[in-house]
């Protein structure tokens, strides 16, 4: 039966070994909470780590800086880890579901979905809190998955990976031409959705942390169990099934995952551009095309990338900020240029 | 040995009918979209504030107009239309040559950077500059070509592969993207709806200043695209094949990757980034045609459609705003390619 989870046929094995793969792990998770410290203690006014720590042992409600650890920074922390964390999954998934390097996300129409029903709600319901655009969004996010989905399932042979990414395209071409219509007609919708559109943590507070946090936890919890079932999806249908493999199930549980992750990603900190699509494949550079080491290693490296973004765009505007959104790209993108080029790629 | 020579006869008979079959699909898909291209064609030159009969709209065309039906027909509603159609065919046409060659359904212009950078560029000029009219125009084009060559050499190494050029374009698409995103959120609002506007792609106001250089260099990009995308089934074999086949792999391909980015930059220049019909065309192209080829005209023809019919509707929809021709591309588009996917029956068919 484990011979079933293998890595496909005719993928390289890892180059990287157990023990350096585990260490690679160890030093990702030790370079993660760095950084989400360095999250709590840096922006527009520094707080050293002995005023962070007191914060947490010692909280006095009546010193500023405590109160503002504990009700600004620590909220916006863990929401990035957790939207990174999600993010990072979600795009391994797609990328497996889809059997495609480019699916991720904000192509396969998931974002745009959670992105027109948050547009809608600006514009006709008069949505301006966080926590309402949490709901649109993920219900948004939701009815694209299953659109795109139903769409792809239908017909003899079931959804196979070239009609998710077309049904995804597709999708996602709709549902950006109809947000763009609503957008240009209303310059109150726009001015409030084009900073919710970029991705941004800020002002997440633990109201937001809250109501995405029960569908975060069972989405990275389903992700990460999946690994097994994503593996027997990369070796093509007619094999898969051919090993006795129910392929719709597996399409269907890993699909509930995406939907989980990128729904609450997305209300949370908007749609985030390029850490679901980049963040896999630099992964797959360290452990090859096994999806069950794949994923762990997204799981940690994709909130470093969002939480690094963020902080450095504190940094750098001070003492405004640069939103996490344009960074992440920013950031990202020259690092997965150059390890594109500097190596050779594992394909999925 | 008569019954052998029967049955390689009857082979050689369902062959050729076979290839006869496909050759008259070929024609009437061809053929297909080329009347609903004409028919949608003289729709948008008859329909209007007002409403022209066809054979005025004929008579006109001939050079046998009254003052107003020339103002109208000749001034306003021609290059507008010829504007749509020929950044359709462009679009089209680059979006399927950049699926085929990168063997990737998700692989247009708009995707992999190409589109990015004409935005990126063209924002950086409204935004950053305050450009306007033909100015952005050559900003976009030089944006588009820039970012094409700048993707080819970073994704050289003895010979460029599909799977690494389309890593390197999303990360290029991303960087741009950032880019456009800060001056989205930087900028004043209606600054930042100008740009949206333009990132959408408009058709309005189009007059023969940006048709006429638009249609010459088609003339002279279309012909070489076709001539080169003969290739494309070949090189679909794999690059050791196509090779041992006698094609210059490599010379062909940049050959194609230039011809498809230099199309995607003058319709862009044109008109905008109209949004997905380099994405959408290809696959409904490839889904009207069913012969497993690179389907290149269909989808040429296909992304013409999709511009004409989504003009048509953003002008004269009722209680729809006047709104740019990119933000109804996808709505057009997108229905069809759904409806076509959900019922395609047999393996591979739907891409």
């Amino acid at each position: 039966m484990t011979g079933l989870l293998d890595p496909p046929p005719g993928a390289r094995p890892a180059r990287t070994p157990a023990p350096v793969r585990m260490l690679g792990l160890v030093v990702a998770a030790v370079v993660l909470v760095a950084v989400a410290v360095a999250s709590v203690m840096v922006g527009a006014k520094e707080i050293p780590i002995s005023t962070v720590l007191d914060a947490f042992l010692h909280f006095d409600p009546t010193n500023n800086d405590h109160l503002f650890v504990r009700v600004e920074r620590a909220p916006r922390t863990v929401i990035g880890l957790l939207a990174g964390a999600a993010l990072g999954l979600a795009g391994c998934i797609m990328q497996a579901l889809a059997r495609n390097p480019l699916a991720d996300p904000g192509i396969l129409g998931v974002n745009a979905g959670a992105a027109l029903f948050i547009v809608v709600g600006i514009n006709f319901f008069s949505l301006t809190a966080l926590t309402g655009y949490v709901w649109f969004g993920f219900l948004g996010a939701a009815l694209a998955s299953v659109l795109v989905y139903g769409v792809s399932a239908l017909g003899r042979e079931g959804a196979t990976p070239i009609k998710l990414a077309l049904a995804g395209a597709a999708a996602n071409a709709a549902f950006v031409s109809l947000t763009t219509g609503v957008l240009l007609t209303s310059t109150d919708a726009f001015e409030q959705f084009r900073f919710w559109q970029v991705g941004s943590l800020a002002g997440r507070q633990w109201d937001v942390v809250v109501s995405v946090l029960p569908f975060l936890s069972v989405g990275i919890l389903i992700a990460l169990c999946s690994g097994g079932l994503l593996n027997t999806l990369t070796l093509g249908d007619d094999l898969a099934k051919a090993l006795g493999q129910n392929v719709a199930r597996a399409r269907v549980v890993s699909g509930v995952a995406v939907v989980l992750l990128c729904g609450a990603a997305t209300a949370a900190v908007g749609p985030i551009a390029f850490v679901g699509l980049a963040v896999p494949h630099v992964a797959r550079m360290i452990t090859g095309p096994d999806n069950r080491r794949l994923l762990p290693y997204s799981l940690l490296l994709a909130p470093i990338l969002v939480l690094g973004a963020d902080v450095l765009g504190r940094i750098i505007a001070r003492p405004g900020e640069v939103q996490v959104g344009i960074l992440t790209a920013a950031i990202g993108a020259p690092i997965f240029i150059a390890l594109v080029r500097g190596r050779k790629v594992a394909q999925l | 040995m008569s019954a052998a020579v029967d049955a390689a006869a009857f082979d050689v008979g369902t062959l050729a009918q076979t290839r006869a079959r496909g050759r008259v699909r070929r024609l009437s898909v061809a053929g297909g979209l080329g009347v609903g291209v004409l028919a949608v064609f003289a729709l948008s030159l008859m329909v209007g504030a007002a409403v022209i009969s066809l054979p005025d709209v004929l008579s006109t065309l001939a050079g046998q107009g009254s003052r107003n039906t020339n103002y109208v027909v000749l001034e306003l509603r021609l290059p507008r239309a010829l504007a749509a159609t020929l950044v359709g065919l462009a679009f089209g046409l680059s979006g399927a040559v950049f699926q085929n060659l990168l063997r990737n359904p998700l692989a247009s212009p708009d995707v992999i950077g190409i589109s990015t950078g004409a935005s990126a560029a063209a924002v950086l000029g409204i935004v950053g500059l305050g450009l306007t009219g033909l100015a952005i125009s050559g900003f976009a084009l030089a944006g588009a070509l820039g970012t094409a060559a700048l993707m080819y050499a970073i994704a050289w190494r003895n010979g460029v592969s599909g799977y690494r050029l389309i890593l390197v374009g999303i990360g290029l698409s991303a960087l741009l993207l950032s880019v456009v995103s800060y001056f989205m959120t930087s900028a004043q609002v209606t600054n930042a709806q100008d740009a949206l506007l333009w990132i959408s792609g408009s058709l309005s106001g189009r007059n023969w200043n940006q048709v006429v250089p638009l249609l010459l260099s088609l003339v002279v990009l279309v012909p070489v695209t076709m001539v080169l995308g003969r290739v494309l089934g070949v090189l679909g074999l794999g690059d050791d094949t196509a090779r041992g086949l006698g094609v210059p792999v490599d010379g062909v391909r940049l050959g194609l990757i230039v011809a498809a980015v230099a199309l995607a930059g003058v319709a862009t220049a044109a008109t905008g980034p109209i949004a997905f019909v380099a994405l959408l065309a290809g696959p409904i192209g490839r889904g009207l045609a069913r012969d497993g080829g690179p389907a290149l005209l269909p989808s040429a023809l296909v992304g013409a459609l999709i511009v004409l019919v989504a003009d048509f509707l953003a002008q004269h929809t009722p209680f729809l705003p006047n709104l740019p021709v990119g933000v109804l591309t996808g709505a057009v588009g997108a229905p069809y390619l759904l409806w076509q996917l959900a019922r395609t029956n047999s393996g591979g068919q739907g891409g």
